[in-house]
């Protein structure tokens, strides 16, 4: 089954052709790597897919359903979930809040006006156990804005994850991590249910190689080379772009 | 997480009591004040639920308006045009007042929810000078500058039996507390729901709501035509206390007057709002009597407080606890 299919989708910025005519399909459960030097549009891709940009041309369906012209949170609750490049936590709001509301999202009483939250405990008992299995307790009740920047990166990846998504988009999940920091991370991201989809842009090549089933490489807004990871690592168009070898 | 929920709940009992000695206060004040310092107080009541309802959109829902004054005038003017005009009665002219600010909230909102941060200023500013300006010149309808005098207070005994009147002081105080209590009341249970904190959720990062799967639009919207509603039930309790209703109840100075209140007071707090109309309320009153710069005034402390509480009084105080706490 395909999960996510993107269909000659283009974005202009102006005269600025940020994305141009670019087609993917990704199938269930596949693991997907998008590389590119930086400006290649991985990450126009990723607000197209998401929803957080409109498309210009072109259309963007999931598991089958056309949704090209559905909103962000939409999309988001048939299962499509997305980390941020630069870090997206609520920062004045603690951990514990900040997966209580990515948990809430999904909830029926997430437009309640007369429950108090913390009267829900099964919420809690949620945000506790996913703390508790990435180890991140100590941190539950500080503010997202004063934790370390390694750790505000592994609360980003929680709050998708705490989505129960079908389809996860990661934007450079370790970019500014220490070495440990992107061990920990890459564990987590390779100890997710086989069956999520997840597509990754990624600079560490070491990491991208790790994640990926097959790459996908964009170049100045096109797609340029797609397949497995040997077929991409070879490929010489690839090392000439990407890796800067003449 | 056993931990955390005990941690909250050891700061219960000292709260509890606060709030008991502050409800028995305010119960007693009528026998403890003068008529002038009673009425006083019912202004600061008044004001604090005002700010509140300012609170919910800027220190909640990150939605920072300068036109919330026209939604205390609307609900002012329309509970005071039922009682002046047709006599109706409390039950039927505040519920029509909250009505028609909440009303308007939802047109004006279709509107200014396009725009965020400083553009939602603006617009709410000049959705607020277009309900002034009607105000002003539909002389025929709200008396324009003149204003709309001898606005009846309700008399609630007619209707329950009860041997007292509102026209009477003590009675007014007791049934603007219950007004405003209720109202604290439902503030209160409305930013400690789930939707509360997806309005705080929004506050803080728009795009990460949008992709957890919130629609924030509608949250937005709620949060807004609610805010509205309070700030109309405010207005209307204040037109029974002042039995007079004028263009100034819109007019943009007042807009200003409620947001400096919250920003005082500290805003996404409601308590510091509620603290910040109680003391501008009393310094107006104070200080008008000695001179007629109060505006000036008012400037000098917003400077103040932008340059050494930006937090408010609120945040001051959290701050000092914080560094005692770590010496």
């Amino acid at each position: 089954m395909t999960a996510l299919v993107a269909s000659d989708i283009s974005r202009n910025f102006g005269g600025l052709q940020a994305l141009s005519h670019v087609s993917l399909t990704v199938e269930a459960g596949e693991r997907r790597l998008i590389i590119g030097p930086n400006g290649a549009g991985k990450t126009t891709l990723f607000n197209l897919l998401s929803g957080a940009m409109a498309v210009s041309s072109g259309n963007v369906l999931l598991f089958g359903r056309d949704i090209t012209r559905l909103p962000t949170y939409a999309r988001a609750r048939m299962g499509l979930a997305r980390t941020f490049q630069i870090t997206n936590l609520f920062p004045r709001l603690t951990v514990l809040e900040n997966v209580l509301l990515a948990l809430q999202a999904g909830d029926q009483s997430a437009f309640s006006l007369h429950r108090r939250m913390r009267a829900n405990h099964q919420l809690f008992h949620g945000a506790d156990a996913l703390l508790r299995k990435w180890d991140l307790t100590a941190i539950t009740g500080k503010r997202a804005g004063d934790i370390a920047y390694g750790e505000q990166r592994q609360i980003d990846l929680i709050l998708a994850i705490a989505m129960q998504p079908k389809v996860l988009l990661l934007d450079e999940p370790t970019a500014g991590l220490s070495a440990a920091e992107v061990v920990r991370v890459v564990s987590m991201i390779r100890s997710l249910p086989r069956e999520i989809t997840i597509l990754t842009i990624e600079h560490d090549m070491d990491v991208a190689f790790e994640l990926a089933d097959r790459i996908t490489v964009l170049h100045q807004g096109c797609l340029v080379v797609e397949g497995d990871v040997e077929a991409v690592r070879n490929h010489p168009q690839v090392k000439e772009i990407y890796l800067g070898v003449d | 997480m056993s931990a955390f929920l005990l941690k909250r709940a050891s700061t219960w009992p000292p709260l509890a009591a606060a709030a008991l000695i502050g409800i028995l206060v305010l119960l007693a004040l009528p026998y403890l004040l003068s008529p002038y310092h009673l009425g006083l107080a019912v202004q600061m009541m008044i004001f604090a639920l005002f700010a509140m309802s300012l609170d919910l959109l800027i220190g909640y829902g990150g939605m920072p308006s300068l036109g919330h004054a026209a939604y205390f005038g609307i609900a002012g003017y329309t509970t005071g045009l039922l009682a002046l005009r047709l006599s109706l009665s409390v039950w039927l002219a505040i519920p029509a007042g909250l009505l028609l600010a909440a009303l308007t909230a939802a047109l004006f909102g279709l509107l200014a929810l396009r725009t965020r941060g400083s553009y939602f200023l603006m617009i709410t500013l000049a959705l607020g000078q277009v309900v002034w300006g009607i105000a002003f010149g539909w002389r025929s309808l709200t008396g324009g500058d003149d204003g709309l005098p001898d606005v009846p207070r309700p008399d609630l005994g007619l209707h329950l039996g009860l041997p007292w009147s509102l026209t009477d002081n003590t009675p007014f105080y007791y049934f603007v507390l219950f007004s405003v209590a209720v109202g604290t009341f439902l503030l209160i249970r409305i930013v400690t729901s789930p939707f509360g904190y997806a309005l705080r959720g929004i506050r803080e990062s728009e795009t990460r709501m949008l992709a957890l799967g919130y629609n924030v639009w509608r949250y937005r919207f709620v949060a807004f035509v609610l805010a509205a509603t309070f700030a109309g039930l405010a207005g209307c309790l204040y037109v029974y206390y002042d039995r007079f209703v004028s263009p100034d109840y819109l007019h943009v100075a007042r807009s200003a007057e409620v947001l400096l209140m919250v920003i005082l007071g500290g805003s996404g707090t409601l308590i510091g709002p509620a603290i910040g109309a109680a003391l501008i309320v009393f310094l107006e009153n104070v200080i008008s009597a000695y001179t007629e710069r109060w505006l000036l005034l008012l400037g000098l402390i917003y400077v103040v407080v932008a340059l050494f509480a930006p937090t408010g009084l609120i945040g001051l105080v959290r701050e000092f606890r914080l560094r005692r706490a770590e010496p």
